[in-house]
């Protein structure tokens, strides 16, 4: 399919397939065993420049949007889900900045995310705030020209490894969600440590760790837009990224359908390969047919945000509902279609079925996207009425 | 401080075939690359260009489409490029090309320092270079494997040269021309930003008439070298790798060795 790529998405797909190839195949299987961060590959792809991608040039990036965004995290993905969520996780830590910063914030951060000098992250999760974002009991407490924060975060993507966090907090309990702000916190900044670093099922060469704050003193001007605009910055920021998910999920896809087509037409079983069986060819037509849906659908949600449309969150849920459900389909049947080679970690299958599975779960759990959809349904019918 | 590097656009080797019947190498369809030691001497460039500053500049003699060659070069880095393409360079061999690139680096002059890959993976003579530095009487230090230092006020550089049983630390003065081995770095990939200057670069485009130089000398009638044939060696048979213990194993290899009249 043809989706009339400019030729500087061309280049940001192709420079990403190269490093993804070149850089990422030979080592993703035991980065995976050993759970390591892919340091010397964020090194890689930071001076291919693709960390700013989606940034503006006037901040170093190239001046995409989040569709370029998109190109670069599904080639990665097509190679190893878990290096491509450590350089998607930066741009998630990245938005709220981008999306509510000041211009002395933006100046002083993108800049050297764009050039990849340091990671950033995002941080909302709570061991009791997951889905219900809106029960976090992390607390920003105002003192002079300093916010005081307090609590622990959970499961962050990069934790330990970023330099830069967008951190939602409370700063007036009795307000409920109208109560949460944003802050940029550095890492080093004394009172705020990194705690466990969580065993996961997949993308395990990826971070996923707490951030522990205990009387961490931030200056004032870290705040992001205003006191009480911390779910607004959350919500929007998550509107952003979650086509990135789907790109992620479509990359994780398509790598798993490459992989068992090569299998199919090699293995030879009752005397034919595989691939002339169509059982086996049917459900690699389906597979086919539903990454291509779910890529045109994740391409037009991304150029849809990219257009500067308000109204974004519909889009942007369908398209991380539907082509992170085609992520775990796909990975299953092309685990199924490798049969017991396909169980065994010498085949990249089994790892694409476990990277695949998150992408369901994170950035709001696809119970929660199809909440989101559903509610925007019901109010655009009423708008109507 | 000004650095040249000479690059050579060839075919993708894993992919070259010989036609059995004219014996010539069967070009088209083959993707192009940049020659693949040329890439360690771009990377060396660059990383001098990064220490010390310097203007680097990547050259290439070869058809039109060796353009794609250096604007890739660009894309990793390099500030500019050149290009020497003419009918009548068509044919050279290692002798013609090298006096048809010295011609040029004479017009580019001066410059302190030159690289080159060690050989290109289709000649694979290594004899661009060194005949390079002769016609342009400049020293050279062929199969440098690191370049300890270069010494801009004193005009000198100290560089390793790969010897089969060791390495030997050279002193040169400057300019010279170091031909480079893939153990020196590991090349960069092109960035974003520079793929897209390379895009939009200008790149130079020299003649025969725009060197000047003996008109006979350039191209197939300036080359000494004539070819009798070309033909692909015999595939080479697969390895066998012994397993087991290692004392039987190590009995095992030496028997077969004495079988083989090897020791
Ligand atoms: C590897 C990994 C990386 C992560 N990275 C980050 C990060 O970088 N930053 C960050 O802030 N967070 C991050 N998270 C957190 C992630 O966003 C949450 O896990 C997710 O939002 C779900 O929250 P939960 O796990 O607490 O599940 P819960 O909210 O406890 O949900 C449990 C189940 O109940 C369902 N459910 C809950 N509420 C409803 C409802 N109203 N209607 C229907 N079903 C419902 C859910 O869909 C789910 O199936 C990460 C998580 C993981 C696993």
């Amino acid at each position: 399919m043809d989706y009339f790529l400019t030729e500087e998405q061309i280049m940001i797909r192709d420079l990403a397939r190269k490093i993804a190839q070149e850089k990422i195949l030979p080592v993703r299987a035991e980065l995976d065993e050993r759970e390591e961060f892919p340091w010397p590959i964020i090194q890689c792809l930071a001076e291919a420049d693709l960390f700013g991608v989606y940034l503006p040039e006037e901040y170093g990036g190239c001046g995409g949007g989040c569709f370029e965004l998109c190109l670069a995290v599904e080639e990665l993905s097509r190679v190893c889900g878990g290096v491509a969520v450590s350089y998607a996780a930066s741009a998630l830590g990245a938005f709220p900045i981008l999306l509510f910063g000041n211009a002395q914030q933006k100046e002083r951060y993108l800049p050297e995310i764009a050039q990849g000098k340091k990671l950033a992250a995002f941080a909302l999760t709570e061991a009791n705030a997951g889905s219900d974002a809106g029960g976090i009991q992390t607390t920003a407490r105002l003192e002079g020209d300093e916010y005081v924060l307090n609590g622990t975060k959970q499961w962050i993507t990069n934790g330990g490894e970023a330099h830069i966090y967008t951190v939602i907090a409370m700063t007036d309990r009795s307000k409920g969600s109208r109560g949460a702000s944003a802050f940029i916190v550095e890492k080093g900044t004394p009172g705020f440590s990194f705690g466990k670093k969580e065993k996961k099922m997949g993308i395990r060469s990826s971070a996923t760790r707490e951030l522990v704050f205990t009387d961490c003193r931030i200056p004032k001007e870290n705040l992001l837009a205003k006191e009480g605009m911390g779910f607004m910055v959350a919500m929007k920021t998550l509107d952003n990224s979650r086509p990135g998910i789907g790109a992620q999920a479509v990359g994780i896809a398509q790598g798993a359908l490459d992989e068992a087509l090569d299998y199919a037409r090699e293995r030879v079983q009752f005397g034919k390969p595989i691939s002339s069986f169509q059982a086996i060819q049917h459900m690699m037509a389906d597979m086919a047919t539903q990454i291509e849906a779910a890529r045109a659908l994740t391409y037009a949600a991304a150029r849809y945000i990219d257009s500067g449309a308000k109204d974004v969150s519909k889009v942007s849920a369908m398209a991380k509902v539907f082509a992170s459900d085609v992520a775990m389909n796909v990975t299953t049947q092309a685990v199924q279609i490798l049969g017991g080679y396909g169980y065994m970690r010498e085949y990249p299958v089994e790892k694409m079925m476990r990277d695949a599975k998150i992408t369901q779960i994170y950035e709001g759990t696809n119970q929660i996207q199809r909440n989101v959809i559903a509610l925007s349904l019901i109010k655009e019918r009423a708008q109507k009425r | 401080m000004k650095i040249i590097v000479c690059i050579k656009q060839v075919p993708e080797t894993g992919n070259v075939k010989i036609d059995p019947q004219t014996h010539t190498l069967i070009r088209s369809g083959v993707p192009s690359i940049i020659n693949p030691l040329d890439t360690y001497a771009i990377e060396e460039a660059l990383r001098w260009k990064e220490k010390l500053g310097a203007s680097t500049l990547v050259l290439s003699m070869g058809p039109p489409q060796a353009e794609e060659a250096l604007r890739e070069a660009v894309s990793m880095g390099i500030d500019q490029a050149l290009l020497l393409t003419d009918r009548r360079f068509a044919g050279a061999d290692t002798y013609a090309t090298a006096y048809t690139l010295s011609l040029a680096i004479r017009k580019l002059a001066p410059y302190d320092l030159i690289f080159c890959g060690k050989q290109a993976i289709d000649g694979d003579t290594a004899q661009v270079g060194p005949a390079l530095a002769e016609h342009l009487g400049i020293p050279h230090i062929a199969y440098v494997k690191k370049i300890e230092d270069i010494d801009l006020q004193k005009a000198t550089v100290r560089a390793h040269r790969l010897m089969e049983d060791g390495y030997e630390i050279l002193d040169s003065r400057l300019p010279a021309l170091l031909t480079v081995v893939k153990e020196i770095n590991e090349p960069r990939f092109p960035s974003l930003k520079g793929k897209m200057r390379a895009k939009k670069l200008e790149i130079p485009i020299w003649g025969a008439d725009d060197l000047g130089g003996e008109v006979a000398n350039f191209g197939l009638s300036g080359s000494p070298t004539q070819v009798k044939g070309i033909f692909a060696p015999p595939a080479r048979g697969k390895g066998e790798i012994l397993t087991g213990e290692a004392p039987l194993i190590a009995q095992t290899l030496i028997e077969r060795l004495k079988a083989q009249k090897i020791i």
